[in-house]
């Protein structure tokens, strides 16, 4: 920001490295996202691939997947969210330590796939939690998830420290909680959370 | 204070103290300034968990478990103790025999006390 790109690359020829606190920070932070271990359906079989040797997540410093939502910084949703699961991954959401992100996996994560017509599949999990990065796919190729990995340390490089589209945790005004949903009669109620996901307007 | 000959210790002693507390203050300024908590109702709930948290982190066992604690040491901590027994059994003194034996006996005292209480029949 405050030096211009193209004298910054001058000076790195020179030997010369100039940065500023939000850089070394948002580096910082994109180079050690700690995913939580948590896989629902075929998706995650693609995810561990994605960490083991050959695709080698650890490349981008995200290889330690952590058991305890208390220690993640990222919610790869990898699969199938049923309407019985989609509380619980709503609770362990709210559980995961801020800056917090959400990488939606697959077309049943990010939309109920081949089961959107189904009574029991939730219809995308954006519904109830806001998600950073969705990729298609079934399941996307290990690849794929790399891709969204990057796009997800793009984005956290790209967040200011201040003023509009900060961080969460650097917005005390930022929603902490998410409404976690219950089991209704016949679906989950809410249906959806209005304030991450607007009723889509239906044009007839 | 200087000529003493423990100043030397207390210097290192503050400087080790200080090699500890330093970065854990550190951190916890950065911490402050840096990372703001945000806590809310289900995070601060006593276990992460998906599913909902039940009762407290601070439970209290029944004291019949002390059932398991005996079973344990009969067939577990007792074997720690027999295999070395077992070694050095050739080239024992009747007092170390004895005293063995005064252990395995109360041992199987145990043991008697379980079977008699009817723990080791299967339910």
């Amino acid at each position: 920001m405050a030096v211009d790109s193209e004298l910054k690359i001058e000076l790195g020829k020179q030997g010369v490295f100039v940065t500023t606190i939000e850089e070394l920070y948002n580096w910082g932070r994109r180079s050690s996202v700690w995913p939580m271990q948590f896989g629902l359906a075929c998706c995650a079989i693609e995810m561990i691939a994605t960490t083991m040797a050959r695709y080698d997540l650890a490349r981008f410093g995200a290889e330690v997947f952590r058991p305890s939502p208390r220690q993640a910084d990222l919610m790869i949703i990898s699969g199938t969210v049923t309407k019985k699961m989609a509380p619980q991954v709503v609770r362990l959401y709210n559980q995961m330590a801020e800056p917090r992100y959400v990488i939606a996996m697959g077309a049943c994560a990010i939309s109920g796939g081949p089961f959107k017509q189904g009574y029991n599949v939730l219809k995308g999990i954006d519904r109830y939690i806001p998600v950073d990065v969705h990729i298609p796919g079934c399941p996307p190729r290990p690849e794929a998830l790399l891709q969204a990995f990057m796009t997800l340390q793009k984005k956290i490089d790209e967040q200011p420290l201040t003023g509009a589209g900060r961080p969460r945790h650097l917005d005390a005004g930022a929603q902490g909680e998410f409404p976690v949903p219950e089991q209704g009669e016949h679906d989950l109620e809410p249906t959806s959370n209005k304030g991450v996901w607007p009723l889509p307007v239906v044009i007839r | 204070m200087v000529s003493s000959p423990y100043f030397s210790l207390a210097v290192l002693f503050a400087g080790a103290l200080g090699f500890g507390l330093a970065p854990l203050g550190l951190a916890w300024l950065w911490a402050k300034a840096f990372s703001p908590a945000k806590p809310n109702a289900v995070k601060n709930a006593i276990y992460e968990c998906g599913l909902v948290s039940q009762g407290d982190a601070w439970i209290q066992f029944h004291s019949s478990y002390y059932l398991y604690a005996i079973i344990f040491l009969i067939f577990d901590v007792e074997a720690v103790f027999l295999l070395p027994f077992a070694v050095a059994f050739t080239g024992l003194g009747l007092a170390a025999c004895g005293a063995m034996l005064v252990f395995l006996l109360m041992l199987v005292e145990g043991l008697a006390w379980a079977w008699a209480k009817g723990i080791l029949t299967w339910a």
